[in-house]
C-alpha cells in the first residue's frame, strides 16, 4: 500500500480528495437547504418541512429528484451562449473556490503525508479573491442572457453590488495579512496558534512576540462584505422577490436553477470557511494546548447526540422514522465511541472537528440573519458600502500597520 | 522533448489567440467582452507558468474581474444590440492588410532567427515572490510607483468633476 502511494500518490491522492470533497460539499449543500428551511420555520413559529421522511430529513432528496425530472423550458429570444454558460460558470467557480481551503493540519495516511485540502498554494487567499472576482459573470450573464427585464435588473444590481463590496472585502483582510506576512491560508492559521488557545486568534490577537493586533474591526467588515458578495439577506437585492420576481434566475428552471442554488450555497460554505480561517484560527482548538481532556470533546458531543436521536426515533410516529432515526443515531453514537477508543483517529479528527464546528456556527448565523433582518433599500446598500464599510476597512489597515510598527520597535 | 509545461503553454497560448480572434469576429459587444476575459485569464495562466504567481492573481482580480465587470456592466446598461457590419473599408484594404502582413513577417523572422535556442523565459525566483516584488516596488521603483498612484488619483478626480458638472 505505502509503496504504491509513494510512487503514484501525486496522481491518486488529489483525485480521491476531489471526489470526497465534491461528495461531502454537495451533501452539505443539500442539508443546508433543509437546515435553512427548518431554522427559519422555527424562528417564524412554523414547523418547516416534515412530510418527507422523519423531521423532513429526506426533503433534500425529494427536491433533487424534482430538479432532475422537471421540464426545462427555454424562453424565446434568449442569448443561448450566455443563457447556458451562466449556471455552469457559477457552479464551477463556487466549487473551485473550495480547492485552496485547508480544512485541517497536514495528515499522514499509510505513511503518505499530504495537506488536508486539495491544493496547498502559497497564494491561496489571492486565488480565492480571483475566483470571487470572476463569480460576478455567472450572475451578470444569466441576467442579461435571459431576455427578461426582471432578470436584467437583477443582474445589473448584482454586478454593481459585487464591485462595491469587493473592495471592502479585500481591504478588511489586509490587517490579517500584515500580521501573518503571507498569502497562504495554511500559514495564516499556523500563525494564530499559541499556548493560550483562542486568545491568540486574530479576532483577539494576543501574541507573545507582539506582532499581532486585534482584528475585530476587520472581522466585522469582512463578514458584512462577505454576506453582500454571496447575495444573502439583508443584501439579497439581486433576487428581491417583491420587486424582481426572482432576479437573475427568474427564467431558469430544473437543473439549471439547481446549479445556481448549489453555487450559492457552496460559496456560502467557502466564505464561512475563509471567515473561520482568517479570524477564528481555522482548525485550531479554542482551548489551551495543555488541556488534553478537551480532545475527547468530539466523542462527548457525538455519543449523547446519537443516543438522543435513537430515543427520539423509537417514539417517532411513522414506521420510516422508527427505522431511519435509530439507524442514524446508532451511526453517530458508534462514531463517537470509536473516536473515544482509538486515540490515533481521535488526534486526526481534532483539526477538522474544530474547523467544521466553526464553519457550522457561521452558517447558522447566516440563516439566523435571514430569519431576522429585513432587506436594504438599494441606495442604502450603496451608501453603506462606499461611505461606511470602505473607510472603516481602510482605517483598520492604517491602525493595524501603525500598531504593529510601534510594537515591533 | 515535449514537457508538460510546454503543452500547458501551447494550450494557454492557443486559448489567448482564439479569444483575441473571437473578440474581433463576434458581432455582439457582450460576446466580444467575454472573449476578452478569456484572453486575460489565459494570460494569467501564462504568468503563472513563468512563476509570477502574484502577477497572475492580480491579472485575474484586476483585469479579469474589476475592469471587465465594468465593461460588461456598461454594455448591459446601454443595452447595446448586435453591431452593424459594413463592407471591407478602403482604409482596411489598403492600409491595414499590408501592415498586418508586415507585422506577421517581422514576428516570423524573429522566431526564425532564434530557432534552435527557443526556451521558455527563465523563472527568476527573486522576482516572482510577492515579498521581493514589494521590496523592489517600495525601494528602487518608489518614485514611478508614487507617480502612477498620483496619475490614478487625478483620473478619479477628473471622473468626479465630469459626473458633477451637470448638477
Amino acid at each position: 500500500m505505502s509503496e504504491i502511494l509513494a510512487k503514484y500518490g501525486f496522481l491518486i491522492v488529489p483525485i480521491v480528495k476531489v471526489a470526497i470533497l465534491v461528495f461531502v460539499v454537495l451533501t452539505l449543500d443539500a442539508y443546508l437547504t433543509w437546515l435553512e428551511r427548518k431554522v427559519i420555520a422555527h424562528i417564524q413559529a412554523r414547523w418547516g418541512p416534515h412530510r418527507v421522511g422523519p423531521h423532513g430529513l429526506l426533503q433534500p432528496l425529494a427536491d433533487g429528484i424534482k430538479f432532475i425530472l422537471k421540464e426545462d423550458p427555454m424562453p424565446t429570444g434568449v442569448d443561448k451562449k450566455a443563457y447556458f454558460f451562466a449556471p455552469f460558470l457559477t457552479l464551477m467557480l463556487a466549487l473551485t473556490s473550495l480547492s485552496v481551503i485547508p480544512f485541517g493540519p497536514d495528515i499522514t495516511v499509510f505513511g503518505y503525508t499530504t495537506n488536508f485540502g486539495i491544493a496547498d498554494v502559497n497564494i491561496s487567499l489571492l486565488v480565492l479573491f480571483a475566483i470571487t472576482a470572476l463569480g460576478v459573470y455567472g450572475i451578470a450573464l444569466a441576467g442579461w442572457g435571459s431576455n427578461n427585464k426582471y432578470s436584467l435588473l437583477g443582474g445589473l444590481r448584482s454586478s454593481a453590488q459585487m464591485i462595491s463590496y469587493e473592495l471592502a472585502l479585500t481591504l478588511s483582510v489586509v490587517g490579517v495579512l500584515l500580521i501573518a506576512g503571507d498569502f497562504s491560508l495554511k500559514h495564516i492559521v499556523e500563525k494564530q496558534a499559541g499556548d493560550l488557545g483562542l486568545l491568540s486568534w486574530n479576532i483577539i490577537g494576543f501574541s507573545k512576540d507582539h506582532g499581532s493586533f486585534t482584528q475585530i474591526i476587520g472581522c466585522i467588515c469582512f463578514f458584512i462584505a462577505a454576506i453582500a458578495e454571496t447575495n444573502r439577506v439583508p443584501f439579497d437585492l439581486p433576487e428581491a422577490e417583491s420587486e424582481l420576481v426572482a432576479g437573475f434566475h427568474t427564467e431558469y428552471a430544473s437543473m439549471k436553477f439547481a446549479m445556481f442554488f448549489i453555487g450559492e450555497y457552496t460559496s456560502m460554505i467557502a466564505v464561512s470557511s475563509l471567515f473561520a480561517i482568517l479570524f477564528f484560527g481555522g482548525w485550531l482548538s479554542p482551548f489551551p494546548t495543555s488541556w488534553m481532556l478537551t480532545h475527547y470533546l468530539p466523542s462527548l458531543i457525538l455519543v449523547p447526540l446519537g443516543l438522543w436521536i435513537i430515543y427520539d426515533g423509537i417514539r417517532y410516529e411513522t414506521i420510516l422514522g422508527r427505522i431511519i432515526l435509530p439507524g442514524l443515531g446508532a451511526v453517530f453514537a458508534l462514531l463517537g465511541a470509536a473516536l473515544f477508543l482509538s486515540p490515533v483517529v481521535n488526534e486526526l479528527i481534532q483539526g477538522p472537528f474544530w474547523f467544521f464546528a466553526k464553519v457550522g456556527a457561521v452558517l447558522f448565523f447566516y440563516i439566523w440573519m435571514r430569519g431576522t433582518l429585513p432587506r436594504f433599500r438599494y441606495d442604502q446598500l450603496m451608501d453603506f458600502g462606499w461611505k461606511f464599510l470602505l473607510p472603516v476597512s481602510i482605517a483598520n489597515v492604517v491602525l493595524t500597520s501603525a500598531v504593529i510598527m510601534w510594537r515591533l520597535k | 522533448m515535449i514537457s508538460g509545461v510546454l503543452i500547458i503553454f501551447f494550450v494557454l497560448a492557443a486559448l489567448a489567440v482564439l479569444g483575441a480572434v473571437s473578440l474581433i469576429l463576434q458581432s455582439h459587444p457582450i460576446h466580444s467582452a467575454l472573449s476578452l476575459i478569456l484572453v486575460m485569464v489565459s494570460l494569467a495562466g501564462l504568468y503563472l507558468l513563468m512563476g509570477a504567481e502574484f502577477i497572475a492573481a492580480v491579472q485575474i482580480i484586476v483585469y479579469g474581474g474589476a475592469v471587465m465587470v465594468l465593461f460588461i456592466f456598461v454594455i448591459m446598461l446601454l443595452n447595446a444590440g448586435v453591431e452593424e457590419r459594413t463592407n471591407f473599408s478602403k482604409l482596411a484594404a489598403f492600409g491595414g492588410v499590408p501592415l498586418a502582413l508586415a507585422l506577421g513577417c517581422i514576428i516570423a523572422a524573429a522566431i526564425a532567427r532564434s530557432s534552435g535556442h527557443l526556451a521558455p523565459p527563465a523563472v527568476n525566483g527573486a522576482m516572482s515572490s510577492t515579498r521581493e516584488l514589494s521590496m523592489l516596488l517600495f525601494s528602487e521603483f518608489v518614485y514611478p510607483f508614487e507617480l502612477t498612484s498620483f496619475l490614478i488619483l487625478v483620473a478619479i478626480l477628473g471622473a468626479i468633476v465630469l459626473a458633477q458638472r451637470e448638477n
